[in-house]
């Protein structure tokens, strides 16, 4: 469906409305969970292991109990009664995959450096946190696994107990011969090994959790700055063994989290456990370094990629098998999340055979799991840094080689050999506008224009075009993957007596602009102003059914139920309308906020008054029954596949090898777009990100397991200085998938991001004869691979 | 120790522990929680207000220090309801996201500005050095902070 | 994240600090705090007592002094780089302020903070070195004035005793040509390698992280007072140091980056 339908004169999606979200984080207003007073609320600090594979010899506790201000210390062992259930894995990839139990504190052996060994409850944050340097924890060192490849080997076990670091194998490959065949057979092979560093999400608000118990009444409400506060509650009920009819979860305003508050962390198991054994409210605010440890990584990944082609460089077969590191257990969805990317290693391009596999190992860190464009970053990176290497040994030109490759739009709805369905796309106009609007060819003039004056400041172009799935998802697709939740997403919508509405969504948003988009989509089809609209969301006793925020899965699923129910709730008003206006449904038109009858000027009845009258219920036709109200909850039929080309230009320094981001031009195309403005804003978020990732960040361990950058000291998250300005545009081609022809933007930019720089990093220095840097192109890595290649002289080509 | 301090323009008298950082003095203290803390290392700027009208960041500095200052905090951007220019910028120019950051980069940019009435984009970027934001990329924080220079010029600032 | 607990106290004086420095076992001077609250909150240092001189307005100050500038050791980084008679008299002076940290630090850093500290990674303590500055003591015993080349003995090391305050830093003024080249990867940090280099008939050369403490880069001055080449001079950066490695940066790459920002700051100072 191309078309929405709109009950409005004037359109409201489309339009560049200010967000509703803003006066409240403008002012200060807004709060967000350490900003909640609890009165009488204990302080928790929890001590964390500083070894990344040891055994518990013993903890003592006794001195730190006699601190001032503190109420309790308790160890893993002594808490060892209290848990229901393990702290939960919800995506079992295979059937034999291994899963270590996992416990909020460790009770025999640490993982991880960051592992919670031992609890503190005190009066207040100061002496809480005082305490923990009075607890002893004696430990045994063990020798600790880092390498992903050396994990593999299974020379050190991680958790000696699964005689193995191996937690699954996961494969596609829908047909091997045709694999084999290809390669045997192809003109050209190109076969490289990328690697994926691991990185710290670093939402600028760390995690906090207030845990409230109600004793004589036997509820509990548990404030959390998560992005999942309906499945958050689920796992909760079930691992803390707390009846899901007396738990509410709260999100309140959350200040990002890109995935790193997706999942169940062992602190709010804990807080909502104490709050449960001591019948007091429990609060907890993480500071960065504890977020470095004790919150999840995203990536860390070695990925070995191979494409056969034929003479001109059309790939005939891509084969692909990574190793990811799953840390030192799995969380929520970490053996997930290489799976969300093992269907698009053959990127935008029409391939006809595929192979994929990846094994999940253990390593003796902290665990990994979804991370902004979770598994797709990766496969995009490894499938456009590898069309860079075609191109090269073919002898065409970077934009050629995707050009020759693209999926033909005729082709869609595509069948791609992994499986899956790509809903709708156009990809080469985006390569197009992207090489005109970046002037692709006068760059390239530049770029040998400094080549041959010898300048030693180097420019490079790089190019990645991408697709990505997202809407999470069809429910019978995730259980055929074995996700253990459905991909649905519920919607209320309510016309109150006095005309006002209220939406209540289950997406759970944490900077993403919900409340002003989902009303626009409310407003549009009701023909009122989205000021009459409220939205509802994050609070279990108010949206009791949801799915959350992840997966760029909230309009695209979210959106369309609260389309559907709006549309549902109209078609209830218009039954009310002809029943007064004693007309047949038939003949009733919607525009604007009023029902009117086709050839009948006069004849005319306002939603307002269906509103009233639904709710004074004086005069309903037969059968209908009080109020407007409707609710939906829609499953999606497949993913959506948004798609587009960035462009990075970057000048490297040959001298100091400093790279330098000068240009970033990007053309997406997320369907149909509600809000123009807020689209705008999540690629640019997601750009930078992704740029973060190519030219700054990664989580570096010692061969220990010991987290050398837990601060923003040495964690490079990049400033303000650090960029320039984007140049977005954008191509629309809406997904016939949902009734918005919407397709998902929260992640397109950080997936593009990465090889587009890193593409123009190694474009730069191919004058070095220079063809591979890994993330993050540091200054150091890029002046070291200068030293190293021909003897540090230029190559003459 | 007792500590006196104006903030917001109202005068506060508490008594505070030497250790006491500014910012758990504002947040706890005084219950000002728009003022938000992102690291432990003086490096995010969500912290930042202005004291004696100039941008600091409350993590690195002792209430004991601030005593006799005086203190604007986000709380006290705004004033009978309205926004602040720079505020409205901010809004006009979806120069936030989650917002945790934003209270921070308000502040550093009423700051930066009156040092700099009138800045090119390179110095907005170079003026907001010490402030992160995870959200948006910067791009329309750069362009609000631009906006509310274009919106304030001529104002009594 | 927060500092264990310590007493406070806010000096007076010149006079009264040294007093209480005198008598409190471990206290410790705070200027604008931006070194050692840092370390405080990380408990890499916990004193006894904190003595406040960052609001001392008798040791804030710029003033000409017709050969030198005097600068008062609570002037801050951002005063310093605002500063009219610096920027005319010391441009390098208050480039490099500006170059330091972000606003909000330079708000509240001290110059006298910075020197004391005596980071090899910082920007001012270079800075003072390549421009001979000399520095005024005052402790129990009196005052006495120190050359900053005497002054930077270690890691986090100075001249300075517990019981002493740094009150004024003197600068001499030059005419000529300046560089004050900052490497890093972030505008906000501190500098992988940075150099600061003068020219007033002959040339100082200082840089910053190329060891325990600011170090002037004396091989580098002495082949150009023997006539070499700018390029030629520049290779000797790295003589005689013993630069620190980082996640940022080997040892072996500090060396590479001395030798090319040497280069650098030589072009635009010489
Ligand atoms: C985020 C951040 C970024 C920074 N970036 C940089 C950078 O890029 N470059 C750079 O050079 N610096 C940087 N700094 C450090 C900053 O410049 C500090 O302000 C400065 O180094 C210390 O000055 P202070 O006045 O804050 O001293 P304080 O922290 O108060 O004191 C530092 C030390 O000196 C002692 N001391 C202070 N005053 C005296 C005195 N008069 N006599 C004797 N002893 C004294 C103190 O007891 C303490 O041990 C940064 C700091 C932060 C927090
Ligand atoms: S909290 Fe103050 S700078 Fe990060
Ligand atoms: S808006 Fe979220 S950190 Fe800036």
């Amino acid at each position: 469906m191309t078309v929405v339908e709109t009950g409005s004169s004037e359109r409201v999606i489309g339009k560049h409305l200010l967000r509703r979200e803003d006066p409240a984080l403008l002012t200060g207003e807004a709060k967000y969970v350490d900003d909640i007073w609890e009165q009488g609320a204990l302080y928790m600090a929890l001590l964390r292991s500083p070894l990344a594979h040891a055994k518990i010899v013993s903890v003592d506790v006794s001195e730190a109990k006699k601190m001032p201000g503190v109420i309790d210390v308790m160890s893993g062992r002594d808490l060892q009664g209290e848990w229901a259930a393990p702290m939960p894995c919800a995506w079992p990839v295979t059937q034999d995959m291994k899963n270590p139990p996992h416990y909020p504190l460790a009770t025999d052996i640490v993982h991880y450096v960051g592992d919670a060994v031992a609890v503190v409850l005190a009066s207040n944050k100061v002496s809480a946190v005082d305490a923990l340097a009075a607890i002893d924890v004696n430990y045994e060192a063990l020798p600790a696994v880092v390498d992903l490849e050396d994990a593999a080997s299974d020379r050190i076990l991680v958790h000696p107990s699964l005689g193995t670091n191996k937690s699954f194998v996961w494969k596609v490959e829908p047909d091997n011969d045709k694999v084999h065949e290809a390669f045997a057979s192809a003109a050209h092979v190109v076969k490289n090994r990328y690697v994926q560093q691991r990185l710290i999400p670093s939402a600028l608000e760390p995690r906090g959790v207030i845990a409230i118990p109600h004793p004589y009444g036997g509820e509990y409400t548990l404030f959390s700055s998560t992005q999942i506060p309906h499945i958050l509650k689920i796992m909760l009920s079930m691992t803390v063994g707390i009846s899901e009819a007396k738990l509410r979860v709260i999100a309140p305003a959350v200040g990002g989290a890109f995935g790193s508050k997706l999942n169940v962390y062992a602190e709010e198991v804990l807080a909502l456990t104490l709050a449960r054994k001591l019948g007091q409210p429990i609060r907890w605010t993480e500071e960065r370094s504890e977020n470095s440890l004790a919150t999840i990584h995203g990536r860390g990944q070695l990925q070995d990629i191979e494409l056969a082609a034929d003479e001109q460089g059309k790939i005939t077969a891509v084969r692909v098998n990574i190793i990811a590191d799953m840390g030192g257990y799995l969380q929520l969805l970490t053996p997930g999340v290489p799976l969300l990317g093992g269907f698009l290693y053959h990127g935008l391009y029409d391939v006809p055979a595929y192979s994929f596999s990846c094994t999940g190992v253990f390593t003796n860190k902290t665990p990994t799991d979804a991370y902004r464009g979770a598994g797709r970053p990766e496969a995009t990176y490894a499938i456009e840094r590898s069309m860079d290497a075609l191109a090269k040994k073919v002898g065409v030109d970077p934009a050629e080689i995707r050009r020759r490759n693209f999926i033909a739009p005729e082709k869609f709805p595509y069948s791609s050999a992994p499986g899956l369905i790509f809903d709708s796309g156009n990809y080469l106009p985006t390569l197009e506008m992207a090489l005109e609007k970046v002037g692709y060819e006068e760059l390239r003039k530049e770029q040998e224009r400094r080549r041959s004056g010898n300048s030693r400041k180097h420019l490079g172009v790089g190019i990645s075009s991408y697709v990505e799935m997202c809407g999470l998802a069809p429910s019978k697709v995730l259980g055929s993957l074995r996700y253990s939740a459905g991909g649905w997403e519920s919607a209320t919508v309510r016309i109150l007596p006095t005309s006002k509405v209220q939406v209540v969504t289950g997406t759970s948003p944490h900077g993403q602009g919900h409340e002003t988009s989902w009303s626009m989509i409310v407003a549009d089809r009701l023909g009122i102003s989205p000021d009459d609209i409220e939205v509802l969301h994050s609070d279990t006793a108010i949206a009791p059914y949801g799915l959350d925020t992840y997966g760029s899965r909230s309009l695209a699923v979210g959106g369309s139920a609260i389309y559907l129910a709006t549309e549902r709730v109209l078609d209830k008003a218009k039954l009310i309308a002809a029943h007064r206006l004693e007309v047949s449904v038939e003949d009733l038109q919607y525009k604007d906020g009023s029902f009117s009858v086709a050839g009948s000027p006069g004849k005319a009845f306002a939603l307002s008054s269906v509103a009233f009258e639904a709710f004074t219920a004086h005069d309903l036709p037969e059968g209908i029954e009080p109020n407007l109200e409707a609710t939906v909850s829609w499953d999606p039929p497949n993913f959506t596949f948004p798609f587009g080309t960035h462009v990075a230009v970057v000048e490297v320094d040959e001298e100091t090898g400093a790279t330098e981001l000068l240009r970033y031009v990007s053309v997406d195309d997320v369907g149909n777009q509600i809000n123009p403005m807020i689209v705008e804003g999540q690629i640019e978020g997601g750009i930078a990100q992704g740029v973060a990732q190519a030219l700054y960040e990664e989580a570096i361990y010692d061969e220990f397991g010991n987290l050398l950058d837990t601060t923003f000291l040495e964690y490079l998250l990049p400033s303000a200085a650090e960029f320039p300005s984007f140049e977005l545009a954008s191509t629309v081609t809406p997904s016939p998938t949902n009734p918005l022809g919407v397709k998902g933007v929260g992640e397109a930019g950080c997936i593009a991001s990465p090889p587009a720089v890193i593409n123009a990093v190694v474009d730069a220095l191919s004058v070095f004869g220079i063809d591979h840097i890994d993330m993050p192109a540091s200054p150091q890595k890029v002046w070291t691979a200068i030293m190293s290649s021909q003897g540090s002289g230029r190559k003459v080509e | 120790m007792q500590i006196t301090t104006v903030v917001n323009g109202k005068s506060f008298t508490k008594d505070v522990e030497p250790r006491t950082l500014l910012v758990h003095y504002v947040r706890d203290v005084l219950g000002l929680t728009g003022t938000n803390v992102g690291c432990d290392t003086s490096s995010c700027g969500a912290c930042t207000i202005l004291l004696n009208g100039e941008s600091v960041k409350s993590c690195t500095v002792l209430a004991v220090q601030a005593d006799g200052m005086e203190l604007t905090t986000i709380e006290g951007m705004a004033s009978d309801s309205a926004l602040h220019p720079i505020q409205k910028a901010f809004h006009e120019n979806h120069g936030l996201q989650c917002g945790y950051c934003t209270p921070g980069m308000i502040m550093a940019t009423a700051s930066f500005l009156k040092e700099n009435p009138m800045p090119t984009e390179a110095e907005v970027r170079e003026g907001l050095e010490g402030n992160l934001c995870r959200c948006t990329g910067y791009h329309n924080i750069v362009k609000s902070v631009l906006a509310a220079a274009e919106a304030m010029e001529g104002a009594v600032k | 994240m927060f500092p264990a607990s310590f007493d406070y106290a806010k000096a007076r004086s010149v006079a009264d600090a040294v007093s209480i420095l005198s008598s409190v076992e471990d206290a410790k001077l705070l200027a604008g705090g931006h070194s050692l609250l840092p370390l405080m909150k990380l408990r890499l240092a916990s004193p006894s007592m904190l003595v406040d001189i960052g609001s001392l307005a008798e040791l804030s100050y710029i003033e000409d002094k017709g050969d030198y500038v005097a600068i008062g050791s609570m002037t801050r980084h951002h005063d310093i780089s605002w500063s009219r008679v610096l920027k005319s008299e010391i441009p390098l002076l208050p480039y490099v302020a500006s170059q330091v940290g972000d606003p909000q630090v330079r708000h509240r850093g001290t110059i006298g903070g910075s020197i004391s500290h005596g980071d090899g990674a910082s920007d001012l303590p270079a800075a003072v070195l390549a421009l001979d500055a000399k520095f005024v003591i005052v402790g129990p015993k009196g005052e006495r004035i120190v050359p900053a080349t005497e002054f930077f003995v270690g890691f986090l090391e100075t001249v300075l005793s517990p019981d002493e305050l740094l009150t004024e830093i003197r600068v001499p003024k030059f005419s000529g040509g300046w560089s004050f080249q900052k490497f890093n990867r972030r505008a906000q940090d501190w500098a992988i390698v940075g150099v600061a280099a003068v020219n007033d008939g002959g040339t100082r050369v200082s840089l910053v992280n190329m060891g325990p403490t600011p170090m002037r880069a004396r091989a580098v001055e002495e082949a150009l007072a023997d006539g070499a080449s700018i390029e030629a001079a520049s290779l000797k950066a790295s003589e005689g140091m013993d630069p620190p490695a980082d996640l940022n940066a080997s040892s072996q790459y500090r060396r590479h980056l001395a030798e090319v920002l040497v280069k650098r700051a030589l072009t635009e100072a010489v």
